[in-house]
């Protein structure tokens, strides 16, 4: 195993050395790890926020959280010559599991300055029905008969907490149904303009701000859409469109 | 540059080689024969892999050993039980009572679990309510249990030490280390963990190999709606055949709890009335159902999500119509529902040769 593993890892520090020019430090390659926080609109969301704590929404609707996971992929950086460096992997944040908030993504690049990007739920490519057993076991699957592939999100609580009558809520992302046959791609791809400066300890933040879901540019009413949200392809679309907002760029720590 | 690199991690592979070859010819003393998990074809493609502990490697002996002691009313105080007397093979090592009665007649307060695809259960919490943490430390708890076997672990070493086949059958398990709970219990963990159940028509459908009817296709379709049965959440799908999450929830069976499940093993009330999910496998020969077992038949559960929801402050987000008592089913789309669950069931589980005495 362990042979399988160094012999691996040559073949990939190869490749990497025949793919790039001879101008990167490749004796310095560096991996950076993220760490993935919650937020609503600038206050802090944490696991000892589940089901306690009470969040306004931009409509004005009071609600907890129960569950809350989200995936994310593809992470790429780019430096300012165009040579891209994509790091392989994804990973299911799970707020009721801290450990879930720290992820090293596999491969490496040299130290310097990047932009980054990444996939928040699969891209076309890579949401393939079935194929991550990590994902299966977690039971992360979007059915297929709405198009297949994994979940992006899903937040689940209550809403209308402060009434008598709260209900339920799951809001949960992932591919769009246009109709029986056809499913459209619901995936959102970050850009990210600031340079990153990476280096051997290099931590990134990546924040998320859960209370976007809910206002911008869809003012999101719960009274409307709360459950049965998947097979809704207006609601999946807002969903993608409200995402597009919702994570950024937070503390970068070497 | 490049060259000097590429001949460097040569230099790397090479030695990492040599290094490991050496290991080859280390002796290793005679012992107990390693016996590999026979992962299932549709395990080994949707899942990862499943939960050996390292101190617990499976062995033909250890499993020969655990699978005796399973069948074995030695461990009851009275000599009159066995695991197997609330785990029987034939109902997919269950029993077909609400409550179990132990030796001395008293009543539990849950229903008794099938027994299958245990190493699969990655978080290793067991029970209804989770409280104990791995197969092994499960294993050690009806012995002592007054509602179940009654005895006391001292008594059953003693036993074990003077019966004429056990010290034998511990020696060729575990070597010369002293019968004890530890080594017992790390038998049982290893038949329990050969209790593996993945050949039900639906896991032929999956693999290719059997065709679904049109009823219990449209059952899969319910199950998978969000807008009509939305079990999938909880209960796996065709991509997880575990067909349960092996996590706890409140799944609306009461607005008040006379058992708290998860909470009083927590202590924190927001757990209330939560309890492990149970797989859908096998439903077909584990009747009653649920923590205590207050449903007789399969029609009584699908009636339950239908129109039956109960609410209370720790509901489960999931039982999404709670406020109109469930999803509110056809009868068409309930029949057919229990149609795909019993596809989920798997004759061949019952009557394997390795499993029975
Ligand atoms: C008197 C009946 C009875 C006997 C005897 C008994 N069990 Fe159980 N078993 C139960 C009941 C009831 C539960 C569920 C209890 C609970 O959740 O509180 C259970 C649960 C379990 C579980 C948990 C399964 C899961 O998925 O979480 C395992 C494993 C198990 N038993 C193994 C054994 C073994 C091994 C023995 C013998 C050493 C044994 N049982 C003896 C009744 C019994
Ligand atoms: C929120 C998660 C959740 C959802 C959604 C859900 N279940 Fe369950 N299910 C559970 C839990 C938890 C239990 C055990 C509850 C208890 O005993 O207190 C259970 C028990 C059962 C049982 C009893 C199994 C046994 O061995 O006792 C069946 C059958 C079942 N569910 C079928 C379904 C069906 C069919 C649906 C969809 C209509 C469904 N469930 C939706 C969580 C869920």
């Amino acid at each position: 195993m362990k042979r399988l593993l160094s012999f691996c890892l040559c073949l990939l520090l190869i490749s990497c050395f025949e793919d790039k020019d001879d101008n990167l430090d490749l004796s310095n390659l560096a991996t950076p790890t993220f760490r993935f926080t919650q937020n609503w609109d600038g206050t802090d969301v944490s696991i000892d926020d589940l089901i306690t704590t009470q969040f306004t929404n931009a409509h004005g609707e009071t609600l907890n959280i129960s569950n809350l996971k989200y995936l994310i992929s593809k992470i790429v950086f780019e430096n300012a010559d165009g040579d891209i460096f994509i790091l392989n992997g994804y990973q299911l944040v799970d707020l009721s599991d801290p450990s879930t908030s720290l992820f090293s993504p596999e491969g490496s690049l040299p130290e310097g300055l990047y932009t980054l990007k990444f996939v928040y739920g699969f891209n076309e490519m890579d949401n393939i029905d079935g194929a991550y057993p990590e994902l299966n076991s977690a039971s992360w699957n979007w059915p297929q008969m709405l198009g297949g592939g994994y979940h992006f999100l899903q937040m689940d609580g209550m809403f209308n907490v402060d009434t008598t009558i709260a209900t339920p809520y799951n809001y949960h992302h992932g591919t769009a149904k246009l109709s029986d046959t056809e499913f459209e791609q619901n995936f959102v791809n970050f850009e990210f303009t600031n340079s990153i400066f990476i280096s051997h300890n290099t931590e990134i933040e990546i924040q998320f701000n859960l209370a976007e879901l809910f206002k911008n540019p869809n003012l999101w009413d719960l009274n409307q859409y709360s459950s049965s949200l998947m097979p809704n392809y207006d609601a999946q679309k807002m969903m993608q469109q409200n995402a597009a907002t919702a994570f950024s760029i937070g503390q970068v720590t070497n | 540059m490049k060259t000097f690199y590429k001949l460097l991690l040569l230099g790397f592979i090479i030695l990492g080689c040599s290094n490991d070859s050496s290991e080859e010819y280390v002796d290793i003393p005679a012992g107990p024969t390693p016996s590999t998990l026979n992962i299932p074809q549709i395990f080994e493609n949707q899942l990862i892999d499943p939960i050996i502990p390292a101190d617990n490697p499976q062995t033909e002996e250890g499993i020969a050993l655990g699978k005796k002691l399973f069948f074995d009313p030695i461990l009851s105080l009275d000599f009159s039980q066995a695991c197997a007397s609330c785990h029987m093979p034939q109902n997919s090592f269950t029993d077909i009572n609400t409550f179990s009665t132990g030796v001395n007649g008293d009543l539990g307060i849950r229903n008794s679990m099938p027994l299958f695809n245990l190493a699969w259960n990655f978080d290793e919490h067991f029970f209804w309510d989770g409280r104990s943490f791995g197969l092994e430390h499960q294993a050690s708890l009806p012995v002592e249990d007054p509602t179940e076997m009654a005895n006391t672990w001292e008594t059953v070493v003693d036993r074990l030490n003077n019966h004429p086949e056990y010290p034998e059958l511990f020696q060729a398990a575990f070597g010369n280390a002293p019968i004890s709970r530890d080594l017992a219990t790390k038998a049982l963990g290893q038949f329990e963990r050969t209790l593996i159940s993945a050949n039900s028509k639906f896991d032929n459908y999956f693999l290719g190999t059997a065709s679904l009817t049109p009823q219990e296709q449209n059952g899969l379709a319910v199950f998978m709606d969000e807008d009509r049965g939305d079990c999938f959440h909880c209960h796996g799908n065709p991509n997880n055949p575990l067909w349960t999450d092996n996590a706890f929830h409140n799944n609306a069976l009461d607005s008040t709890f006379s058992d708290n499940g998860l909470g009083d093993i927590t202590g924190d009330p927001a757990d209330n009335g939560k309890f492990k999910t149970p797989s859908l496998r096998n439903l077909a020969y584990t009747a009653p159902y649920m923590h205590d077992g207050r449903f007789a038949t399969l029609d009584e559960v699908i009636n339950h999500y239908s129109e039956g929801l109960q609410n209370s402050p720790t509901v489960d987000p999931l039982m999404k119509t709670v406020n109109q008592g469930g999803v509110q089913l056809t009868e068409q789309d309930k029949a057919d529902l229990k149609a795909f669950l019993l596809s989920l069931s798997d004759p061949s589980f019952l009557n394997n040769p390795d499993f029975i005495p």
